[in-house]
């Protein structure tokens, strides 16, 4: 009997959890990329509106997109535009540009590449396989390991229209799910080469400079520095409501502050 | 007394109810991932899917055999890494091992069940990983190799439990005839008990097989996830579970994408169910022969 | 004598091999104590996340793990120990308790990644409506359905390890079957049916795949079952996998360790006193 009763008990909880349909205000789901911006973003506007609590998912920029156009999210997050598939699905779809992000070419920093200058031409040869060896590059006779972004991810897509140019990248290329994860490689290997954000910049990977400039808030301002991209948060509509009020946060000074603080850059 | 037969009915009853519940889910599984995963084929024939080398999504290219031949050499991989040792480690504890040292290698053997196979991963990711980069001199130590090690040690545990067991089961007969023809331990070991113990070692393995390539987290974080076919083991290379761990994410929802990933959550799915089936077959096979 | 040479050889290869088992647990042990240990406190156990889980604790990670399995252990204990005692009491062995366990079998063999796609697409997708998307209790029912099968055979070996003349004793002074499982089978199989729970929840609050396509990485501590939170098991994914900071990622992976550690001693305990009953008897 105790057993009965302890069921008894566990679903009267569960019922009563039943009584709100979703525990934040505002959820936000979708990409990794832009998730740090975010989570920190919600962090300090619940701290200034004690009253509201705004939810962080995660789920990458397809189902971010996907749940914001069904309606089971007030925002989705996105590192790449919608596609035509996604804009025919949900037209009523708007995009907000609330950060710049800028991808950079990183080596280990053991790698004597990292104070040379690459073309454009050379990084698509390295990465699509037909440069295989850092002696071809005038380096030591290494094997070139390439680090990639897995299929559908937002800065994969960015890599690949920005630099690959319809070649594809070599099937070679390790993947991995995350701009982290690169790093962690690069750093650990120094065959390696890859890419990221200019958000995942620290002293244990190198940035290469591509046509002689290396990535910084500058350079990407002064469009001297080519590989650079806008990071969304996706509403139905245009934002209204607390989604409205947090965008709004978001491209503030305060907000932007938060997307430098998190190694973006400012919008402008 | 009519009462309370009827009492007793309609706990009968409901507990049916819950008994065929594992039945439903398991047939809610086939149906959803079958849902998500057929529509590719209106795109991609079978044979593409499962021949093909390409997996290019974006340009609707969704060749899935490199994948497949990467989870089965993975599991190979672990399986003759695990086999030897899980073995040994069964007829010792069966058989040589004194109570002090069951009393410490047990408890380990279910410790090193228990422990999530993330952490698994988190460790073969910085361990295992720059091991086999030093060991072999390789670009990087991503590898198959990486990952079967790592499955090496998260099946072992099976492969011990269910070893010890068949050797436990085998009659003390065998043995004492064995003794008796003037054998030692070590003769009566390998020529008597294991062979008579054999087809249930074979079940443990072909469970301790399912297990490996079903495997996500700890295989995703050192395998390398290279879309290419491997050439051995110490090539990078991606598994089916992997790539839908990787992928998944990022897909358009309902995109041919999304099928195809759905598609190849179904070929190990399939695997495992028929190992599954084929393990507890020879378990009863073997339970018979001895009874 | 080459016979007592190979003897004596194959003896020392066998203990080899249990102490090559016993160094690899102590390596993974060794790695994650030595490398979490410094980040592990109080504090980090119980305060909120801050700066992007570069700074802070943990808590929310703590509740979304707690309240999972307890979603899954509220779906699959009641329906586990039932199907358990359906099989054992109201059924003799023939076509139904053979489709029965075949099916928790397979259930208890699909891939873990197998039920991420489906609870994806079951509880995010199809039944979004009624269950919050992705939320918490998307995955505990998901793990729910997991955990099954190993609650549904612990059990089932709990209730026949009760002697059958116990029962038939009972009959024998006038009980009904139902009085006969209350006062007799379910006390017997307390123990037992117990260490299958704690297996389970050893399982639940490990495991990662099946879950991560419905739980993020989630600052706040989620309010209801249909919001959104994060488990342990997917913090220490995102966290090592973004980079974002190793030593709050080993932080997370001792945590989670010394759950399941404190899990298997507890099954440690009950075993025995299992061990105990049994010879009683």
């Amino acid at each position: 009997m105790k057993a009965v009763s302890v069921f008894l008990v566990l679903g009267l909880v569960l019922f009563s959890g039943c009584a709100g349909k979703d525990s934040a205000d505002l959820v936000i789901a979708g990409s990794t990329t832009v998730q740090p911006i975010v989570t920190r973003a919600a962090e300090v506007y619940s701290k200034e509106h004690p009253d509201t609590s705004i939810g962080v998912e995660g789920g990458g920029s397809g189902t971010g997109i996907r749940m914001v156009g069904e309606g089971s999210v007030a925002v989705g997050a996105s590192s790449r535009e919608l596609s035509s598939e996604e804009k025919r699905a949900h037209p009523d779809l708007t995009v907000n540009t609330i950060a710049i992000d800028c991808i950079a070419i990183v080596v280990n920093p053991s790698n004597n590449l990292s104070n040379s200058s690459l073309s454009l031409a050379e990084v698509r040869d390295i990465f699509s396989g037909k440069i295989t060896n850092y002696k071809e590059l005038g380096g030591p006779d290494r094997r070139i390991v390439l680090v990639e972004r897995e299929d559908g991810s937002g800065t994969r897509s960015m890599f690949e229209s920005m630099v690959m140019n319809n070649t594809d990248v070599s099937d070679a290329a390790l993947q991995k799910p995350a701009s982290g994860a690169i790093r962690f490689t690069v750093s650990g290997n120094e065959n390696a080469i890859g890419y990221l954000g200019i958000g995942y910049l620290d002293g244990s990977i190198k940035p290469i400079a591509v046509n002689g400039v290396l990535p910084s808030e500058e350079s990407v301002r002064a469009k001297s520095y080519p590989l650079s991209r806008d990071l969304y948060l996706i509403t139905k509509g245009k934002p209204s409501g607390l989604a409205g009020e947090f965008i709004d946060y978001l491209l503030s000074d305060a907000g932007q502050d938060i997307v430098k603080e998190e190694g973006f850059i400012r919008l402008e | 007394m009519k009462k309370l037969f009827d009492q007793e009915r309609v706990v009968g009853a409901a507990l049916m109810v819950f008994s065929i519940t594992a039945l439903v889910i398991l047939l809610l599984i086939m149906l959803f991932i079958l849902d998500g995963g057929l529509p590719l084929f209106n795109k991609v024939s079978v044979s593409d899917f499962l021949l093909g080398d390409k997996w290019v999504p974006a340009k609707g290219l969704f060749g899935a055999s490199q994948f497949i031949v990467a989870a089965l050499l993975v599991t190979f991989g672990a399986i003759l890494l695990s086999v030897p040792l899980g073995i040994s480690c069964a007829v010792f504890l069966a058989e040589i091992a004194p109570g002090w040292a069951k009393r410490i290698v047990r408890p380990a053997i279910e410790l090193l069940a228990g422990i999530p196979s993330i952490i698994y991963g988190v460790f073969a990711l910085i361990i295992i990983v720059s091991l086999v980069r030093v060991t072999f001199n390789v670009a990087t130590g991503e590898t198959i190799l990486a990952a079967s090690i790592v499955l090496a040690i998260m099946i072992l545990p099976i492969i011990i439990s269910i070893s010890q067991d068949s050797i436990e089961s085998v009659p003390r007969l065998y043995k004492e005839g064995s003794y008796a023809l003037g054998a030692t331990d070590w003769q009566t070991i390998h020529r008597v008990l294991v062979p008579a113990a054999g087809p249930g070692i074979v079940a443990g393995i072909i469970l301790a097989m399912g297990r490996a390539i079903g495997e996500t987290m700890a295989v995703v974080l050192v395998i390398g996830n290279v879309e290419k076919m491997p050439a051995g083991l110490l090539d990078p290379g991606e598994t089916l579970t992997s790539a839908i761990l990787l992928e998944m994410g990022e897909a358009v929802v309902k995109s041919t994408h999304y099928n195809a990933l759905f598609c190849l959550g179904l070929v190990p799915f399939i695997l495992v169910l028929f190992m599954s089936v084929l393990s507890s077959r020879l378990t009863t096979k073997n339970k018979a022969r001895f009874a | 004598m080459l016979s007592k040479n190979a003897d004596r050889l194959a003896k020392i290869w066998l203990w080899l091999s249990a102490l090559v088992i016993i160094l690899v647990l102590l390596s993974v042990l060794g790695y994650v104590f030595i490398n979490g240990i410094g980040a592990i406190s109080v504090s980090f156990l119980l305060d909120m996340p801050q700066n992007n889980w570069r700074e802070g604790g943990i808590y929310p990670a703590i509740v979304g793990s707690l309240i999972v399995v307890f979603v899954a252990l509220a779906f699959a204990a009641p329906v586990g120990v039932g199907t358990a005692m359906y099989l054992t009491e109201f059924r003799t062995e023939g076509l139904v308790t053979r489709i029965i366990r075949t099916s928790s079998d397979a259930l208890n063999a699909v891939p873990s990644i197998v039920f991420g796609l489906f609870g994806l697409s079951l509880f995010v997708f199809y039944l979004g409506d009624y269950t919050g998307g992705p939320s918490l209790l998307s995955a505990g029912l998901t793990l729910g359905f997991m955990i099954l099968p190993t609650i549904i055979r612990t059990s089932e070996v709990a209730m026949r390890n009760v002697p059958y003349a116990e029962r038939m004793e009972s009959f024998g002074m006038g009980a009904s079957k139902l009085q006969t499982i209350r006062n007799i089978v379910l006390p017997g199989a307390v123990p037992g049916i117990a260490t299958g729970l704690i297996l389970s929840i050893g399982r639940a609050v490990g495991e990662t795949a099946p879950i991560i396509f419905m739980v993020a990485l989630n600052p706040t501590i989620p309010k209801s079952l249909f919001g959104s939170g994060n488990t342990l098991t997917t913090q220490l994914y995102y966290l090592s996998m973004e980079g974002i900071s190793m030593k709050v990622a080993f932080g997370t992976a001792l945590t989670l360790m010394l759950v399941i550690l404190t899990l298997n001693a507890i099954t440690r305990v009950f075993k025995k006193r299992l061990s105990r009953n049994l010879r009683r008897c």
